[in-house]
């Protein structure tokens, strides 16, 4: 009897085991060890022509080319609480080369800026908790060329609506800049003469708060809108950029040391159907310099097939003036700040092009691991007569 | 530009985001394959990188686009 009853407790013990073992979810195995989630390599060149230098007071060759190659990998891993952690590392190395950069010191080729190199790497991590939908993450940066240095920080926030249909983002950012003050070489006090001299380093800094909130429409619809507060202190222009004022004297370019920016971007991205795409922005931009600027632009990818898409564009930029411009021999000795560099005087820019994305599901070109492969092209022209093309390759491996 | 028309604008802008909240439609994860297209991303995608960077140099404006806003290079 005793033997019997061992053997149904044991049995009904054992049924309930067995409920609780199916009870399991193996589908919430979530990886603890650091693995490889994408890198990504984007090269681009890029090639400027144009007669408005500032370099030589708002007259003189703009003509420049880039060459920015930039490497970027991401890292992931779960811990014991199921936060996907995420680390990023990116290396950028730009090469340009600068007819008007050349001008510093009035000789072709003898300028220290006609051709530099730019290295910019950078680190992220955010911490995300998909259940809750929250999102905390920071990040820093570099930047060195031969007359900038910079140091970023940043620090962003991010948190999904119930549904996980809206998200609002919340950023600051810091840049810690050093400007080396390479005057032109006739506006150089000591030894001028000289091509090893110890440039002085002036402080620039910039200080930035973003909010964004992105929602789903519906199944075809989604929407976002950022808006930025950029506060900058310090030295806001550059030291090699010349004015020449109406009685043909030759000033370096002085600019107010406080800027405040307010740029305001909407986005609506729409799903036409099986195959065509809506990529459709807009911004608004103000500062305390003056400039009022409106940015539209419109992309419309569509796919060939599954895997392949182009994607032409449009984007259309108008900007005023800011206060303290005037062109070549305008500027008076009772003008307090001035300065003959164009990209701040009032104009109009067209930029238009195309792009190809391969996405094919065994790899682009038989290569497992490459998972994309995208190529724009784009043509840039200011009514002022800057014009300047750019083409970009992206390859995305996984 | 005048009080009148910055009103209007406004009124504008705020009867269209209420439009949009207000069109609203739940959507399951089920439904969301067009959404999560790699081209419905909103923002800049990677390849566009460096075009965003010679806006920043060669105009006035920046931000508002999840770029640059200012800073980390001799840019405007």
């Amino acid at each position: 009897m005793k033997k019997l009853c061992l053997t149904l407790v044991g049995l009904y013990i054992g049924y309930f085991a067995g409920f609780a073992q199916d009870k399991t979810d193996s589908s919430k195995y979530k990886n603890h060890t650091l693995s490889f989630e994408e890198a990504n390599i984007v090269s681009s060149y890029y090639q400027q022509t144009g007669n408005n230098s500032a370099v030589t007071g708002g007259i003189g060759t703009e003509k420049l080319t880039d060459l920015s190659n930039s490497f970027d990998v991401k890292l992931y891993r779960y811990d014991n609480q199921f936060r996907k952690h995420t680390w990023g590392f990116e290396l950028g190395i730009d090469h340009y080369t600068s007819a008007s950069s050349d001008m510093i010191d009035l000789k072709a080729n003898s300028s220290a800026s006609h051709a530099d190199t730019r290295v910019y790497p950078s680190i992220t991590w955010t911490r995300e908790n998909e259940k809750k939908g929250i999102t905390i993450g920071g990040g820093a940066s570099y930047s060195h060329e031969f007359d900038y240095q910079s140091f970023g920080l940043n620090l962003n926030f991010a948190k999904k609506t119930n549904d996980k249909s809206g998200e609002f983002t919340a950023k600051i950012q810091a840049y810690l800049d050093q400007v080396k003050l390479v005057y032109p070489i006739e506006l150089r006090t000591g030894n001028s003469n000289s091509r090893h001299i110890d440039y002085a380093s002036t402080p620039r800094n910039s200080f930035s708060a973003t909010a964004g909130w992105s929602q789903i429409i519906n199944q075809h619809l989604q929407v976002s809108a950022e808006a930025d507060v950029i506060a900058q202190q310090g030295y806001l222009g550059l030291p090699f950029h010349r004015v020449i004022f109406n009685d043909n004297s030759t000033h370096v370019e002085t600019l107010p040391s406080n800027r405040l920016k307010i740029p305001i971007g909407l986005r609506a991205n729409y799903f036409l159907g099986d195959r065509i795409i809506l990529r459709a922005y807009y911004r608004y931009y103000t500062d305390s310099w003056g400039i009022h600027a409106n940015t539209a632009s419109l992309e419309i990818p569509v796919k060939i097939t599954a895997f392949v898409s182009i994607s032409p564009f449009y984007r259309y930029y108008i900007q005023t003036a800011v206060k303290y411009f005037a062109g070549y021999q305008v500027h008076t000795a009772a003008d307090e700040f001035y300065t003959s560099n164009y990209d701040l005087s009032s104009f109009n820019s067209n930029f238009f092009g195309a792009g190809i994305r391969l996405t094919p599901p065994k790899g682009v070109f038989g290569f497992e691991h490459l998972n994309m492969l995208e190529l724009r092209y784009g043509h840039y022209a200011k009514n002022t007569g800057m014009q300047s093309n750019i083409i970009s390759l992206n390859l995305k491996f996984k | 530009m005048s009080k009148k028309t910055q009103q209007l604008k406004l009124a504008g802008l705020a009867t269209a985001v209420i439009a949009i909240a207000a069109s609203c439609t739940p959507v399951k994860e089920y439904q969301k394959s067009r959404l999560n297209d790699g081209e419905m991303t909103l923002g800049n995608r990677k390849v566009e990188k460096t075009e965003n960077s010679f806006q920043t140099y060669r105009e006035g404006a920046s931000g508002g686009n999840g770029g640059k806003t200012g800073g980390g290079c001799g840019c405007n």
